[in-house]
């Protein structure tokens, strides 16, 4: 009965893990792929820069570039929810049929491949792009904003990717709120915030959560918006790690910022199972 | 008080357009008073209680509580407080956590609050459950919680809607005699939704009838059997025989309505009966005996009790009541 599923989870999910986890380990082939020696490479060259002399000095380059990304995830995750709470409520109001049509739209973007649509945001941000045109034609402008290539532009890219993956998760959890709690707090004396802190919310937090997870995750290591729409002028870890597979041939290195990468949504995931046990044990 | 006036809510669907779940119901419920809206399905008793509590607005009428005009105020500005049929206890917090619920949204003091729900869990004798969660409770303990919890501000109205359905019938039977408890003790005045007539009558101090949108008939529980005014009533509060009036040789658009218990069978001696008929089942049910009797044109139920010499079925017998057991109905 278990056999298969522990064969997929074995071939899917931990495998490749501990593939990784190997290559972190091992030494750069100049033409890609790794070789031996065992080392601790890749890890020291995350930390330290080799002198002329060979000794190594303290870099915190990468250590930025990992904080600048997870500043950008962590920004994505409360852009996400701030969005998509309000989103799955009102989904959640509508009757079962334009339910049906607003969930379908919903999931409408994964129909299109994520690069199509990451690109033409270029074309909407660009100076010449449409919002740039639409505001100028408008009067509200008279010279182009620079729309394309900050900070700004990879969260607008970062967000409009992974809204989807908050909207589902807290819409199932609030579809099974019994709308007569809600009456309940109603009848209560309960204010309109008061049914939303002290009965919605806790009841959606678990879907919140696991949105939050499902957002950060791959937010933390997205390549395509930080590549397309940062313009590459400042790396993030995903573009680092992309670029040590192809144009870098350091595979040990990609291999150890993965791990890095999965260290910390590692500790996100045991931070938020510490701060709601009992939720989690009761269920 | 309550007072409804010419009160009437239609619902629009799109499947089934425009229905009139109520049709113009006054009312009048006094305070401190066991009052009970008994009715079948689809009779608009639960939309009239959702009126009350301010889940739903009128279409038309008037709506007052103690002479404060109601009708446009949502349910958190009433006072009123209800009890829900599936309780709608809130599965994240305790079973004191619920009962303070309604005491915090006042902004009751946190030592006010404390005392309050010992107080209101005692009154439902739950004392001790206070930190359990409502999933680790049986239905009938939840019940409680849910009563304490709505009883736990001091509404001026406690609404029930058919509170007692979900749970079996021994715990049924104990908690009609908790709820009429709770309701003298606290002097609060409750307004029950139940389809179960045995229920109306067990609890209630007056009885509205109800049926498709409409109040039939409201007073006591004995009034109402007594005294039924339609055919619907008669039969619906109790058992009753309806006998078409040329049966027994009246008006022809007239129905006779008597109970079974009132009937009683004879031999045939040749005059004094009602009628007579022949004897087509019998029953035995312990301490009386149920006969069917064919009359001519109808059927008539007797519940008899010590009937002596028994009858059996294709006896012809003397069907008989006094004349104060039966009420002569037009509709």
């Amino acid at each position: 009965m278990l056999a298969p599923a522990v064969l997929v989870i074995g071939v899917f999910m931990l495998i490749p893990m501990f593939i990784a986890l190997a290559y972190s380990f091992m030494t750069a082939d100049p033409y890609g792929g790794v070789q031996a020696p065992f080392t601790f490479d890749a890890y020291i060259q995350f930390l330290y820069q080799r002198d002329f002399d060979d000794s190594l000095i303290f870099a915190s380059d990468y250590i930025l570039i990992i904080a600048r990304s997870i500043y950008l995830a962590v920004s994505t995750t409360v852009i996400c929810l701030a969005l998509g709470l309000p989103v799955a409520w009102y989904i959640v109001c509508q009757s079962e049929e334009r339910r049906r049509v607003l969930l379908f739209l919903i999931t409408l973007p994964f129909w299109i491949n994520t690069l199509i649509r990451t690109y033409c945001w270029i074309l909407i941000l660009r100076d010449e792009g449409l919002a740039n045109k639409l505001l100028c034609a408008l009067g509200i402008i008279a010279d182009p904003l620079p729309l394309l290539y900050n900070d700004g532009s990879i969260l607008l890219g970062l967000v409009y990717t992974f809204l989807p993956f908050m909207v589902l998760p807290i819409y199932s959890t609030l579809e099974r709120i019994d709308s007569r709690l809600i009456e309940a707090a109603y009848d209560l004396y309960a204010s309109r915030v008061a049914v939303f802190r002290r009965v919605i919310w806790p009841l959606a937090k678990p879907g919140a959560l696991a949105g939050a997870t499902l957002v950060f995750a791959p937010a933390l290591g997205s390549f395509l918006a930080p590549d397309l729409l940062g313009g590459g002028k400042k790396l993030l870890i995903g573009s680092l790690i992309q670029m040590q597979f192809t144009s870098s041939r350091n595979w040990p290195f990609g291999a150890a910022l993965s791990i890095a990468i999965t260290a910390v949504i590692l500790l996100v995931i045991i931070l938020r199972s510490w701060t709601a046990p009992k939720r989690e044990a009761q269920a | 008080m309550i007072e409804l006036t010419g009160v009437s809510k239609s619902f629009t669907t799109k499947d089934v357009g425009t229905v009139a779940a109520l049709k113009g119901v006054s009312l009048r419920i006094d305070g401190n008073e066991f009052f009970t809206l008994l009715g079948p399905s689809g009779c608009g008793k639960t939309t009239l209680l959702r009126l009350i509590g301010g889940f739903e607005m009128p279409s038309t009428g008037a709506i007052r509580i103690d002479d404060l005009d109601v009708a446009a105020l949502p349910p958190q500005k009433r006072p009123v407080n209800t009890v829900f049929q599936s309780y709608a206890l809130f599965p994240h917090m305790t079973v004191a956590g619920n009962v303070a619920f309604g005491l915090e949204m006042c902004g009751w003091k946190k030592a006010d609050i404390d005392a309050r729900v010992k107080e209101a869990l005692a009154l439902v004798r739950l004392d001790g459950f206070a930190t359990r969660k409502p999933t680790q409770l049986s239905g009938g303990q939840q019940q409680r919680v849910a009563l304490a919890r709505a009883l736990a501000p001091k509404p001026k109205v406690l609404l029930l809607d058919e509170p007692l359905s979900a749970l079996d019938l021994k715990l049924r039977k104990e908690m009609q005699g908790e709820l009429k408890r709770l309701q003298r003790e606290t002097g609060i005045t409750f307004v029950l939704v139940t389809h179960d007539q045995e229920e109306a009558l067990a609890m209630s101090d007056r009885i509205a009838v109800m049926r498709d949108g409409l109040v039939l008939q409201v007073g006591t529980p004995k009034a109402i059997y007594d005294n039924p005014n339609s055919r619907f009533v008669a039969d619906f509060i109790g058992e009753a025989n309806l006998v078409p009036g040329n049966v027994l040789g009246r008006d022809h658009g007239m129905t006779v309505a008597v109970r079974p218990e009132r009937v009683t069978l004879g031999r045939l001696n040749g005059h004094g009966a009602r009628a007579k008929g022949e004897v087509a089942g019998v029953t035995f049910l312990g301490l009386d005996t149920l006969y069917e009797i064919l009359l001519d044109g109808a059927r008539v139920r007797a519940r008899v009790r010590d009937a002596g010499e028994p009858f059996q079925a294709g006896d012809t017998v003397a069907v008989d009541w006094p004349d104060t057991a039966e009420r002569e109905l037009l509709h």
